[in-house]
């Protein structure tokens, strides 16, 4: 036994400790993302078994919850993306230029009380901007515009998913922009720009990367917005080309099924399956598109 | 010694050399060949006195150096002279910065167009994430500047040195040069401009030396068109490529102030404050 022991067995085994339960805990997350995937995929497979891919993809009625059922998911995706369209329309004009005036504009008092609050508006609950759109944005907004407008439209229920992809825009936007050196600011002041030249024709385009993922992840967040969709759409899948009509989204199919009396196992029970599948892989695509939008325009700024 | 250029405008500055304080300063405007007349410029952020009473002329057509060690203030006057401070919201600028008989940090003067007749150039290089003719052609643009745009870019390229280089890529996006290389884009957007007056904030300290030997000799050769002040911490390049030279000091409490202005010869080889002697021979700073 030497006189000093610089042996660190103890110590050595503690930290493999510490690594395993850390390693768990990430693995965990990753676990479930794989379990949910496989649970989708082996469902919906049964599902396709029974209905034809080509059909369920490209048919244009869906009637699940009839006698007889149709399974064209069309009209489905054609309500989601109306919603998603409208929510864009609102929160990509709002949401940018709001992160132009949080980080280009707003000095530091303002800005340490708008942008708290702006993220504070993502904390609502999203069944509160599902009333919000019933008792609000259709009586009192729409209905003087549009007096045909029916309770239940796709327009009030875009505007407000809308509303609440704003904060999500302007937020990532806004670190996207904030994130531009100095130095490229006091480079376009230096030859002799006003701020609206330097804010638009310098930060934003040095920011263009980060701009367009806030726009790609806000659009997968309109996609997947399920409370509002569900209280303010309506419910009725159909393939239209009016946004004052009732629509059903893909969300709002799936919560309406659940919150019916399906039986377990039968053919709308497994529909839902399909359509959540379908979703997830919207989603996911879209991710994918922002994740390469990031790589491939990012500009490195040492 | 500091080796030092024998270019013949030496010895023909015309400004008479100041002593911070003491010296007697010819009566503002009455010289036309000085550009840039800096009376008592006073310089705070917040309750901080930066910089305090400095005034020396600027020579048309020269090059002039400020030196000093690092917190002197040298940046922050350079950073007057086109309103840069104004970017910095606790900062107060006093006194006069002379410029064709307006005084430039007056409240009633246009920084924007102020900046589009006094040019900069940074220490760091930063050309816009755009190509390298939008980087020359943006500045020509947002002034308003009309004309052939393929000509003026060529035009600026070649007077920065770097047209043979980039001929073939102008539509390659800016960043992608080497930092030399992006530093001259830089001064080649300056151009574009048409300033009379180029500021520069140490352009070459990032530089490898071969890069700067490059701007060195290239603003040799656009103080012909166009007067030069530029910051540096290397007094070797001060020594080879300026005219004249303003020595920064510290005083009291941190606050940056001149100590001597002269033909870069004599302040180099003969200076007449010990401060300058100190500094230039290596005892301080």
């Amino acid at each position: 036994m030497p006189a000093i022991d610089l042996g660190g067995r103890r110590r050595d085994v503690g930290e493999r400790v510490i690594g395993i339960v850390l390693f768990v805990c990430a693995a965990i997350s990753v676990l479930t993302t794989v379990g949910i995937v496989f649970v989708l995929i082996e469902q919906a497979v049964e599902f396709f078994l029974q209905v034809p891919v080509a059909d369920f993809l490209f048919g244009s009625t869906w009637s699940a919850l009839f006698n007889n059922p149709q399974f064209g998911v069309l009209p489905l995706v054609s309500g989601t993306l109306w919603i998603t369209l409208i929510a864009l329309v609102v929160s990509l004009p709002l949401g940018l230029l709001s992160a132009i005036y949080l980080s280009e504009y707003a000095d530091q008092r303002v800005r340490d009380v708008l942008k708290p609050a702006l993220e504070l508006l993502a904390g609502v609950p999203t069944i509160v901007y599902g009333f919000f759109a019933v008792t609000f944005i259709r009586p009192d907004i729409l209905r003087p515009i549009f007096p045909s407008i029916g309770p239940f439209s796709a327009l009030s229920a875009g505007i407000a998913v809308g509303i609440l992809i704003i904060p999500l825009v302007a937020s990532l936007s806004e670190d996207a922009m904030r994130a531009v050196p100095r130095a490229l600011r006091e480079g376009g002041y230096a030859m002799g720009a006003t701020k609206h030249e330097v804010s638009w024709q310098v930060v934003v385009p040095a920011a263009f990367s980060g701009i367009v993922a806030s726009f790609i992840l806000a659009g997968s967040r309109a996609i997947g917005e399920t409370m509002i969709v569900a209280l303010a759409a309506g419910s009725r899948p159909q393939l239209v080309t009016n946004p004052l009509e009732p629509m059903q989204t893909m969300t709002g199919f799936i919560v309406q099924v659940f919150s019916g009396d399906v039986p377990y196992g039968s053919l709308p029970y497994l529909s839902l399956f399909a359509v959540g599948l379908l979703l997830f892989a919207i989603t996911l695509m879209l991710n994918l598109i922002s994740q390469w939008v990031v790589s491939k325009f990012r500009e490195v700024y040492e | 010694m500091i080796g030092v250029d024998s270019g013949s405008s030496i010895g023909t500055v015309t400004a008479a050399p100041v002593s911070a304080g003491t010296g007697v300063l010819p009566a503002p405007g009455t010289d036309e060949k000085v550009i840039l007349s800096i009376r008592d410029l006073n310089v705070y952020y917040g309750n901080f006195h930066a910089v305090g009473g400095v005034s020396f002329d600027v020579p048309k057509n020269q090059i002039t150096a400020l030196i000093g060690p690092s917190g002197c203030g040298k940046s922050t006057v350079l950073r007057c002279i086109n309103r840069m401070n104004d970017l910095i919201p606790s900062a107060r600028v006093e006194g006069e910065i002379l410029y064709h008989g307006q005084n430039v940090v007056a409240k009633g003067i246009d920084p924007v167009a102020v900046r589009r007749r006094i040019g900069m150039v940074f220490q760091k290089p930063n050309p816009f994430p755009k190509s390298i003719y939008e980087n020359i052609s943006w500045g020509a643009k947002i002034n308003g500047i009309k004309g052939n745009m393929d000509e003026l870019v060529e035009t600026c390229l070649r007077k920065a040195a770097l047209w043979d280089e980039v001929k073939d890529k102008l539509k390659e996006n800016g960043l992608a040069l080497s930092g030399g290389q992006q530093q001259r884009l830089c001064i080649a957007r300056t151009l574009a401009i048409n300033p009379d007056v180029v500021l520069m904030d140490e352009p070459a300290s990032a530089l490898d030396p071969i890069s700067t030997l490059k701007i060195e000799d290239l603003m040799r050769e656009l103080e012909r068109q166009y007067t030069i002040v530029i910051v540096t911490h290397n007094m070797q390049q001060a020594a080879r490529v300026s005219d004249q030279t303003v020595f920064f000091s510290l005083g009291e409490q941190r606050m940056g102030m001149l100590v001597e202005v002269s033909p870069t010869r004599e302040l180099f080889t003969n200076p007449r404050d010990q401060r300058t002697e100190d500094y230039i021979t290596g005892r301080f700073g």
